[in-house]
């Protein structure tokens, strides 16, 4: 069972029910629960949609766009139904934010699913897990088997008129299903090879409908927000960054876990004070501050605040809030080699650049590591990743390219050092069937 | 209401995929879930298990391939009773995650996707399972084992050995 953390700089909104047995029904009806659906079916769609672009919220999936205005696109009338589809694909390399929400709070996943398919007009809602979550798979079904049972699902719910259904699904392993398109491709039953854009999800999507594909994070945070005001909300974060969200902190820090944070928090005071700082009182080298596809920030560049705008203008990406922190002990080029290993192991293969570039990529490291290097091998590797860049019709090829970039730029010399035969001094890696390219 | 009269899969879950296919707007949506579940059944994608799916869902053997191929959870061959699945992904590997890898090869005698001659364990890197802050991490078949020291993990192996026997 992963261990909750908890520290007084957290401002627990989303997380707030974690830990309180919640997945029971009845505990989560007296912890305010199914409230912020009653107020959703009383006040419609058009407040629903006013309080949630009024909050200030954007996409908890990395691209952080804002869900009110997300919603809003979806056109009012259609004539094929509408859907749902929340995205608990969770797969972007030190992200776990989303095993807490469907291991604690299943309810607020279900409710939120109800309040943006009541915001769009759709009956219909699906909750996809990846395939590895299977025993939060079993906690969200169970849990809306119980909504059903109290007539908050299905027919006529919560005596208001309106129908809706929610099915859980399973992913059976792969990341890219991460991304909308390629997650509705997926839950139609195919590959999951992204779509060409537009059409947008929102005009045509599942089934080629009009769909709303959120973050499960998102999705859980809408019930709570309803609850407590959007204003009230939009308020703990900061400009343009509404409320909270969950970090996941991990790697070479005392107190690793998932913290929720005001947006806009300190990614120093992150790291140092909520994290209890780099373990073993040794020195920070690098930190991955949003998921592995985020490129890399030096020590001297972490007094950032933890927002989307903030990140983005500091060169790197808020990303998934998957912070992963390395230790001056941590070998960067294996670092990077392990992270491009990853993106190889994941492209879909539909774009050249993504399937050929992640595949030179991971062949030029492995050899460089190895100490197999040779000069040109590094601009080889930053002209790789930068041929990668816009060149894919899903985000994974940038995923890949991006902190490829960043770590050759920032850790330069580092690859320098593993020039002329010299292996790395301090493989974690170390095995040999990763020394050689096959 | 099943389609298919000899069914390979046991009462419950050929139950369970008549339910499964009528649950989503299109039948081919069940697809994914029900190669899974059969594999949890059968303990790996059979060719029976692709033929029977693919009657199931209404499409030829050969998409349910192009699908299947496409999945890293789905496999084609059979695995150990307890399926070793070690996350080697940065977080983990920060943690020591190829330790754990190593002691796993080195403890069970294989190397990666491997079984062990009883067909008691098998062992795998895997990608990201999303227990990063709780690295290092490994699934045994579903369950998760996380915050793994060396000891730890031995004990871990240990119950799953032991659970065997029994």
């Amino acid at each position: 069972m992963p261990r909750l953390v908890s520290h007084p700089d957290e401002v627990k909104v989303l997380s707030s029910r974690f830990g309180k047995g919640a997945t029971d029904i009845d505990k989560y009806i007296a912890l305010d629960g199914y409230k912020a659906t009653r107020m959703a079916i009383e006040k419609g769609p058009e407040w629903i949609i006013a309080e949630m672009k009024a909050s200030g919220l954007r996409g908890r999936g990395g691209a952080g766009f804002p869900t009110g205005m997300k919603w809003s696109f979806v056109p009012k009338q259609s004539a094929k139904p509408k859907y749902v589809l929340v995205n608990g694909d969770e797969s972007e390399p030190g992200t776990c934010k989303d095993h807490l929400i469907f291991l604690h709070d299943p309810h607020a996943v279900i409710e939120g699913t109800i309040i943006a398919g009541l915001a769009i007009g759709s009956k219909m809602g699906f909750i996809y897990l990846r395939g590895e979550y299977r025993y939060l798979l079993n906690i969200m079904e169970k849990a809306v088997a119980d909504a059903y049972d109290r007539g908050y699902l299905g027919k006529n719910i919560f005596g208001s008129g309106l129908d809706f259904d929610i099915v859980t699904h399973t992913g059976a392993g792969a990341y890219e299903v991460g991304e909308e398109s390629a997650l509705m491709e997926s839950l139609e039953g195919k590959r999951g090879v992204p779509r060409i854009k537009p059409p947008f999800p929102a005009v045509v999507g599942l089934y080629g409908g009009p769909t709303v594909i959120n973050n499960a994070e998102t999705i859980a945070t809408a019930p709570h927000i309803l609850v407590m005001g959007a204003e009230k909300y939009a308020k703990i974060g900061s400009e343009r960054n509404g409320g909270t969200r969950l970090f996941s902190i991990s790697g070479h820090v005392e107190r690793p876990g998932v913290y929720e944070l005001p947006m806009g928090f300190s990614l120093r005071k992150a790291i140092y004070e909520v994290a209890g700082g780099v373990h073993m009182g040794r020195a920070l080298k690098a930190v991955v501050p949003g998921g592995s596809s985020t490129p890399v920030l030096l020590p001297d560049e972490i007094d950032v605040g933890l927002d989307f705008d903030q990140m983005g203008k500091a060169g790197t990406m808020l990303g998934s809030g998957g912070i992963v922190v390395c230790d001056d002990q941590t070998c960067m080029v294996e670092f990077a080699l392990r992270t491009i290993k990853f993106y190889q192991h994941e492209s879909c293969g539909w774009c050249i650049p993504c399937r050929e570039g992640t595949d030179w990529l991971k062949k030029t490291l492995t050899r460089f590591h190895a100490g197999g290097g040779v000069k040109k091998d590094i601009d080889n590797i930053k002209y790789l990743a930068e041929n990668m860049m816009g060149r894919t019709f899903c985000p994974l090829g940038d995923a890949a390219a991006m902190p490829t970039l960043g770590f050759v730029k920032k850790f330069r010399q580092e690859f320098e050092d593993h020039l002329d035969g010299k292996p790395c001094p301090h493989a974690l890696m170390g095995e040999p069937e990763f020394a050689g390219v096959h | 209401m099943s389609e298919v009269t000899n069914t390979i899969f046991s009462p419950a879950l050929a139950a369970r995929f008549d339910k499964l296919v009528t649950i989503y707007p299109v039948r081919r949506s069940a697809l994914v879930p029900m190669l899974l579940y059969a594999q949890d059944e059968i303990g790996y994608v059979s060719d029976a298990v692709v033929a029977e799916v693919a009657v199931r869902i209404g499409i030829n053997e050969l998409e349910v391939r192009n699908v299947l191929s496409y999945y890293s959870l789905l496999r084609t061959k059979p695995v150990g009773k307890h399926h070793v699945q070690v996350c080697t992904n940065i977080s983990c590997m920060l943690k020591g995650g190829y330790e754990i890898f190593g002691h796993c090869k080195q403890r069970l005698g294989i190397g990666n996707k491997e079984t062990t001659p009883d067909g008691e364990f098998s062992l795998e890197e895997v990608e990201c399972i999303g227990a990063c802050s709780w690295g290092p991490a490994i699934q045994v078949n579903y369950d998760f084992h996380d915050e793994l020291t060396i000891e730890k993990l031995d004990k871990v192996l240990d119950k799953y050995a032991k659970g065997s026997k029994k």
